[in-house]
C-alpha cells in the first residue's frame, strides 16, 4: 500500500501508486452516487471547514456534498463575508477557524502556495481546492478518474490542453498527474498563454498556437475556461479567440476517433467550446462533475477515516489478503 | 504474539457438505427460491454465497442471483485503527426492493459486521426480508443478532480465532481453530 496521505496540497509530489490508490478508493463512491439513499454515517461527528477565500460555486458545493454524504458536518467561510475584507491576515483567519476544532480544512485561495503555508501552521489535514495559478489537485484526480474509466488506462495517452495554460492551475495539476503515467502533451493557445516552464522541467510537452495541429492524434482534449478579463491583458479580441481556438466538431475530427472532451467548468458555450461538442457523445463534462463527488468523498474518507480490513478477533484477519 | 493452530474444525469435504446442507435449508425455509437473492459479505462471504447459489442450481435448477457487499464504510470501529482502509465496490446486480435476501458470511462473532451489512443493504432499498447464513457461529455476540442458517456452532474463548480458508481466496478449503499466544 502506498504511503498514507496527510494533506492534499498538490499533485506534483505524489507517486503514481498514491494516485492510483485514490482513484481506486473513489470507485465505490462512484457507485454510491447511484444509491437511492445517499447518506453514510462513516464520518459522523467529524467536521470539515470549507475556507474559500476565492469565489467558487461548483468546487465548494462538491466538497460540501461529499462531506454531507459521508455524514460529516461543514463549517463555511466565504470570501465575500469574511473578515479578510476587514483586514485580518490569512493566518489569523484560519487559526480562528481551526479553534472551532474542525477535523480538516478544504481551502481555496488566490495566492499560489497559500494552502501549503496554512498546512505548516495547523495540525489538521488541509485539502487544496485551488491555489492561485499553482494547482487544483482534486480537479486533476477527477479528470484522471474520468479518463481511466472511459479509456481503460492512463498510460501513455496523448492529451491536448486548449486555452489559457499560463494562468491555469487545472492545467498544471493535470500535467503533473498525467506525466507520471507516461502521457505526452500538446499545449495550445495564444502564444502569450503558453508557458515555457514545462519544457524546462523536462516534461514531454509540445507548444503550438495552431489548433488543428494540436488536436492531431489526441486521445483526450482538456478545454480550459477563457476568462474574458485575461483576454484584455495583451489585447486579443474575443471573436478572434473564438475563430482561432474554439473547439468545434470539425476541429475535433482531427483527434483520434472517440477522443474525449473534458472541461473543468464553468463552461462558456460558444466561447471556448462549440455547443455541439459540449453536448456531443465525446463530452465528459457531466461525468466529471459526478466523478468529482466520488474523488472528494474518497479523499475525505482517506484523510479523516482510519481503520483495518476486518472485524477484530473474528478470524481471517491475520491471513494475508 | 504468535498464532498457534489448535485444531481443524472442518475439512474440504465437510465444508462442501455443509454448503450443500445450507443450500437445502435455505430453499426449504423460503418456500422455494423464486424471490431469493444471496448477498456475500466481503471477503469470504462472497465465495460462500457463490457456492450456495451453485448448490441451488444443482438441486432446484434455478439461478439465484448473487451480490457482494463491502461493509468498510459502515463499520463502527473505523476511527480505532490507524491503517488506511481499502475500499471495494459492492456489486449487487439486482434490485433489493421486496427481495428475500440471505446475507452470507464465513464467521458470526460479535454481530457488528452483520449490523454494518444491514445498514449498507438498506441504503440500496427495502428488502422484503433479510436472513443471515454463516459457515461458523463462534458465539460472543455484542448485538441482538442471530443467524437463521448456521453451518457449525463452535464454543470459543476470547483469545481464539476461527480461521476460514477458502479455495477462491486462500487456495485451500479448511476451517481451523487457532489461538494468539
Amino acid at each position: 500500500m502506498p504511503e498514507r496521505l496527510r494533506h492534499l496540497l498538490s499533485i506534483e509530489p505524489l507517486t503514481a501508486a498514491q494516485i492510483n490508490f485514490v482513484l481506486d478508493e473513489a470507485k465505490p463512491f462512484q457507485e454510491f452516487q447511484r444509491y437511492p439513499l445517499k447518506k453514510l454515517a462513516t464520518l459522523r461527528g467529524k467536521s470539515v471547514a470549507l475556507a474559500f477565500f476565492e469565489a467558487s460555486t461548483r468546487t465548494r458545493i462538491s466538497f460540501a456534498t461529499a462531506a454531507a454524504r459521508l455524514g460529516a458536518d461543514t463549517l463555511n467561510l466565504q470570501a465575500e463575508s469574511s473578515s479578510l475584507k476587514k483586514g485580518e491576515s490569512l493566518l489569523d483567519t484560519v487559526r480562528s477557524l481551526d479553534a472551532m476544532k474542525p477535523d480538516c480544512i478544504v481551502m481555496r485561495h488566490s495566492s499560489s502556495g497559500a494552502c501549503e503555508f496554512v498546512a505548516k501552521h495547523l495540525d489538521i489535514p488541509v485539502i487544496n481546492a485551488g491555489d492561485g495559478s499553482h494547482e487544483h489537485p482534486t480537479q486533476a484526480l477527477l479528470d484522471a478518474l474520468t479518463l481511466r474509466d472511459r479509456l481503460g488506462t492512463l498510460e501513455k495517452l496523448h492529451v491536448t490542453i486548449l486555452g489559457d495554460i499560463l494562468h491555469s492551475r487545472v492545467a498544471r495539476s493535470n500535467l503533473h498527474l498525467l506525466s507520471k503515467f507516461g502521457c505526452c502533451f500538446t499545449l495550445c493557445g495564444p502564444a502569450m498563454w503558453l508557458p515555457r516552464e514545462f519544457e524546462t522541467m523536462g516534461m514531454p510537452v509540445r507548444l503550438t498556437s495552431r489548433v488543428d495541429q494540436a488536436l492531431e492524434g489526441a486521445d483526450a482534449v482538456i478545454v480550459l475556461r477563457v476568462q474574458e478579463e485575461r483576454l484584455h491583458e495583451p489585447a486579443l479580441p474575443l471573436n478572434e479567440y473564438i475563430l482561432l481556438y474554439q473547439l468545434t466538431p470539425e476541429r475535433l475530427r482531427r483527434a483520434k476517433p472517440g477522443a474525449l472532451v473534458l472541461h473543468p467548468g464553468p463552461m462558456i458555450r460558444g466561447l471556448e467550446i462549440d455547443p455541439a461538442v459540449a453536448d456531443g457523445p465525446q463530452s465528459c463534462v457531466l461525468e466529471q462533475v459526478t466523478n468529482g463527488l466520488a474523488v472528494r468523498m474518497a479523499l475525505l474518507f482517506m484523510l479523516l477515516g482510519g481503520g483495518s480490513e476486518s472485524e477484530p478477533g473474528k478470524g481471517s484477519k491475520h491471513v494475508a489478503d | 504474539m504468535r498464532i498457534v493452530e489448535k485444531s481443524q474444525l472442518m475439512s474440504a469435504t465437510e465444508i462442501d457438505r455443509t454448503v450443500q446442507r445450507l443450500a437445502h435449508e435455505i430453499a426449504e425455509k423460503s418456500g422455494g427460491t423464486k424471490n431469493l437473492g444471496l448477498i456475500g459479505i466481503r471477503r469470504r462471504g462472497v465465495p460462500l454465497a457463490q457456492r450456495i447459489a451453485l448448490a441451488m442450481r444443482g438441486m432446484e435448477g434455478v439461478e439465484v442471483p448473487v451480490g457482494t457487499l463491502d461493509i468498510t464504510l459502515y463499520r463502527d470501529d473505523l476511527s480505532k485503527v490507524a491503517a488506511q482502509p481499502v475500499l471495494h465496490s459492492s456489486e449487487i446486480p439486482f434490485g433489493v426492493d421486496d427481495k428475500d435476501l440471505i446475507l452470507v458470511d464465513d464467521v458470526l462473532y460479535t454481530g457488528r459486521t452483520v449490523r454494518a451489512a444491514m445498514n449498507g443493504l438498506f441504503d440500496l432499498g427495502r428488502p422484503q426480508r433479510v436472513r443471515l447464513c454463516v459457515l461458523v457461529d463462534r458465539g460472543h455476540r455484542e448485538l441482538p443478532i442471530e443467524a437463521s442458517f448456521v453451518g457449525r456452532r463452535v464454543q470459543t474463548s476470547g483469545t481464539e480465532i476461527i480461521e476460514v480458508r477458502l479455495n477462491e481466496i486462500d487456495h485451500e478449503d479448511r476451517v481451523m481453530l487457532v489461538e494468539l499466544v
